[in-house]
């Protein structure tokens, strides 16, 4: 869905349309020439705070998984940053480690090879200058040894609280300034803020040091391939359009569930909440995707036109304690395992108003969608893990048939699945069997792991060689980011000042308040 | 699940294999395309294994197509379709249908194989060895989007690269091209790096592999500039150089695993380049199916064109031999005694050439 060969200035500095910037053409790439894949230019990449999980089971992976498909340049190199005294041998041993037990692709020695050479890791705090001294130089010596051409990407895998310090650092060390003809870039993770005021201090501190095009923020679920397919579905095919208005949709179910409960993140999330967690990132960019108009082009700038178009129409309810709910899981049984209730966990303030369900509604004021609800849940320890959008259909305005006949007809849905079994169902009405006239629900079935097997990669292999290509797509901008927090922040206010959170036992689909809330409106939850 | 039917027909293999379905619950909606394998007896397992491991990635119905015309005249005049049936884990993710075709039927296999194609699905015809000489007007070539050839398979591996430069069409394409992917996007990666004019090209690799040949001639189409032949003893291709006025871009790999990407005035640096299996290749072919210009435009310029001599040296009448010779074997393909004559000529020359430099 990226277009990076038609805008082969993509790296750097804003892209207008009509930009031609002067690039020699390489005479050995055609874009005729599909074999050929999209080899990420000379780099390497700095991962601050390496010795994390979401480096080891994610990152390292996806690293490793790029290198071996072929997708890497020649000398990539990457550079871990942390306090752990490391030598480089420790970091390749830890780094070998993460591979073998989370890579998606076979190990293979050749690929591994090729990877070790560049790896070097850096020991040190966030304020110490030596280490930052250290680690200029030995980006200087990989340019030398590597030949990675000055061009790197910082990673910033560490909490929100250093952001400050490690971005001042880089730029007081001369690191995020590009030698001439090469660039700079920063990577940052969720959570963007815990509110508007957060989220604008946040991007002021980033921008302060790296141009907004060298910012990108990963979203993963933007790296997923059933994401990128909603447009794919949208924009690729002419059945689906034409019914994908207020005229034919009665509304739309966006959820993302989890089955387990905070675990040992009780310092990060107690205060944040899944609203904060899920919906302002991961459940408003998947709205914002599926209800966007048709882009001009797959042009960064022409998508997240569109995705801020939608975002800025979104219509909060009048009455927020009728139409938005929030829960706690309590103790319960969930497949077969007897968990405590989120008061009780370790770490866990046990007054906390903190939701660990959330679910809410929302409507866009546009002419395509005036007057369909979009409801968006999350929640912890729910029946099972699941993400999915559901757009569900008005019943057919007249039925031919005698009531008896369409008794089990439900409403035609079209699921996206986006995780697990990716793929798309469709759901309608088909005659049973048999000699009298009965009309009753059946699906059709796309699914990937049928139809594409094993050829997925995972978000984060997406994500970083979009980075590396400096392929904004797939990233929220900070606009995106600000404006998902208008429509959080009066929800966050009102739950702070009305109420406390419903109660749920975990191992089911949320509080009994969630099912008023769609009751109200004559609807109810689909069972993901 | 396996299935014999001997003495049969595709309508009941059909009903086979939708019994065969049900029973394992499964469905035949998920199927991407439908593959179509001719080959003999002999070579009917390695082949079928590749493709199964393939539709790991694209899950298809593999249909192996084997002929058995049969020794008598007794035997001959005979019609018979055997078919051995294997669906669920047996079958990659999809399902196999082995087809032995008796006697006289083996010049109707196309009547066997049409009812058994996947309704709306495309169709891939892969000949890992004997290819026709003209696979589009195949009647099985006929049925099918993609036609997959090897050329290495061939007698007379180089000369069949004229024979398919001949009777292209689009939607065919061969595995010798398959097998360069690698060292094209490695080079395509290295010129990204270094954006320079090229003024020559030399490709080095083993007799009788028509891969080194195919790259020689893409870098010659794209790069406009003489390239030079070398012969050397593999594995496979084992070095690229591209001739620049700073110097050599080298891309070197001697033991068919490893690679060094040189560039002048940068570090030397490693890469993974691989020789993929069969199951790879496949996969990699079936991923798109859709005409492949590039290699169209890379088979078809002439083997002529690759000297065995330094390309600043042109002279024409050292070059001649290996040309005539090559264009002579490609005009007759059973004729193997030229192509055997003219391979260590030019392996002596190409010894002689490194000698002297």
């Amino acid at each position: 869905m990226s277009n990076a060969q038609e805008f082969p200035d993509l790296e750097g500095a804003e892209v207008t349309q009509g930009d031609n910037v002067a690039r020699p053409v390489n005479p050995l790439r055609d874009p005729a020439d599909r074999r050929l894949p999209r080899i990420a230019g000379p780099s390497g990449l700095v991962i601050f705070g390496v010795t994390g999980d979401l480096s080891r089971k994610k990152l390292m992976p996806a690293i490793y998984d790029l290198a071996n498909r072929g997708l890497l340049p020649p000398g990539f190199s990457l550079v871990g940053f942390a306090r752990r005294e490391w030598e480089d041998e420790d970091f390749a041993r830890e780094v070998h480690d993460a591979v073998k037990d989370h890579a998606r692709t076979p190990f293979r020695e050749e690929v591994w090879q090729q990877l070790a050479k560049g790896m070097r890791f850096i020991q040190g705090d966030f304020d110490d200058d030596d280490a930052f001294d250290n680690l200029r130089q030995t980006i200087e010596d990989l340019d030398k040894a590597q030949g990675t051409g000055g061009n790197f990407a910082f990673y910033l895998s560490v909490p929100p609280r250093f952001f400050p310090n490690v971005v001042q650092q880089l730029k007081k060390h001369g690191l995020a300034d590009p030698p001439a003809g090469s660039w700079r870039r920063a990577v940052i993770e969720k959570p963007f803020g815990h509110n508007l005021e957060t989220a604008q201090e946040l991007n002021r501190i980033v921008h302060e040091v790296f141009p907004r095009d060298e910012v990108f923020r990963i979203d993963h679920y933007l790296g997923k391939e059933t994401v990128q397919n909603i447009l794919a579905l949208r924009f690729a095919n002419s059945m689906f359009e034409p019914i994908w208005n207020r005229s034919y949709v009665d509304h739309v179910q966006i959820t993302m569930a989890e089955d387990i409960g905070i675990g040992g993140r009780a310092g990060y999330y107690d205060g944040i909440g899944s609203a904060r967690d899920v919906i302002q990132n991961h459940l408003l960019q998947l709205m914002a995707l599926t209800a966007i108009e048709e882009p001009a082009s797959f042009h960064p700038k022409a998508l997240v036109a569109e995705k801020l178009k939608v975002l800025s129409a979104v219509q909060l309810p009048k009455d927020l304690g009728k139409h938005t709910v929030r829960g706690q899981y309590a103790s319960g049984w969930q497949g077969g395992e007897e968990v405590v209730g989120y008061l009780d966990e370790d770490g866990i303030n046990p007054e906390s108003k903190t939701d660990t369900y959330a679910a809410i509604k929302l409507e866009i004021n546009n002419r395509r969608w005036a007057g369909v609800p979009f409801y968006l849940r999350t929640g912890k320890r729910l029946g099972r893990r699941v993400t999915e959008i559901a757009v569900v259909f008005q019943r057919a305005p007249y039925l031919p048939f005698d009531s008896y006949a369409t008794e089990e007809l439900g409403q035609n849905a079209l699921v996206i699945r986006v995780q697990p079994d990716e793929g798309v169902t469709v759901r309608f009405g088909s005659k049973v069997p048999g000699t009298s006239m009965e009309v009753r629900d059946v699906t059709m079935d796309f699914a990937y792991g049928e139809s594409f097997t094993e050829s997925s990669p995972e978000a984060y292999e997406r994500l970083i060689l979009d980075v590396l290509l400096g392929d904004a797509n797939l990233f929220p901008r900070h606009q995106e980011v600000e404006l998902s927090w208008q429509i959080l922040d009066p929800i966050e206010k009102y739950w702070e000042e009305h109420g406390k959170p419903a109660q749920y036992p975990a191992g089911t689909w949320g509080p009994v308040e969630a099912d008023e809330m769609l009751a109200r409106d004559g609807r109810s939850w689909r069972r993901p | 699940m396996r299935i014999d039917l001997t003495d049969t027909t595709s309508s009941k293999i059909n009903s086979a294999l939708m019994d065969a379905r049900r029973a394992s619950g499964s469905t035949a909606a998920g199927m991407v395309l439908t593959m179509v394998i001719v080959v003999d007896e002999g070579s009917a397992y390695d082949a079928l294994k590749s493709a199964n491991d393939a539709s790991r990635e694209h899950p298809s119905r593999i249909l192996a197509v084997i002929k058995r015309a049969g020794r008598s005249p007794r035997a001959r005049a005979g019609a018979r379709l055997d078919a051995e049936i294997l669906v669920g884990s047996a079958a990659g993710s999809g399902e196999t249908v082995v087809l032995r075709l008796h006697g006289e039927l083996t010049s109707h296999a196309q009547s066997v194989v049409l009812p058994l194609l996947l309704p709306d699905a495309p169709v891939v015809v892969w000949w890992p060895e004997n290819a026709p000489l003209n696979p589009a007007q195949d009647p099985l070539g006929a049925l099918a989007q993609r036609r997959i050839t090897d050329a290495v398979t061939a007698e007379s591996p180089v000369g069949q690269l004229a024979v398919r430069a001949d009777s292209y069409t689009p939607g065919d394409t061969d595995l010798a091209w398959t097998r360069i992917t690698g060292w094209r996007s490695m080079l395509a990666a290295a010129l990204d790096q270094k954006p320079v004019r090229i003024t020559g090209a030399v490709v080095e690799g083993e007799s009788y592999n028509p891969s080194v040949e195919l790259l020689g001639l893409w870098l010659h189409d794209r790069l406009h500039v003489p390239v030079q032949r070398i012969v050397t003893d593999g594995p496979g291709i084992t070095a690229v150089r591209l001739r620049t006025k700073d110097g050599d871009i080298v891309l070197d790999r001697p033991d068919g695993l490893m690679g060094t990407l040189s560039i002048a005035g940068a570090p030397d640096r490693i890469v993974a380049l691989k020789r993929r299996d069969t199951a790879e290749l496949i996969a990699e072919e079936l991923r798109r199916l859709d005409e492949d210009a590039i290699y169209a435009a890379a088979v078809r310029t002439s083997v002529e064109k690759l000297t065995d001599e330094e390309a600043a040296v042109e002279s024409k009448a050292a070059t001649a031999p290996v040309a005539e010779a090559v264009a002579q074997a490609a005009g007759e393909v059973a004729e193997e005694d030229t192509e055997a004559a003219t391979k260590p000529a030019a392996k002596k020359t190409a010894a002689k050439k490194k000698a002297g430099a």
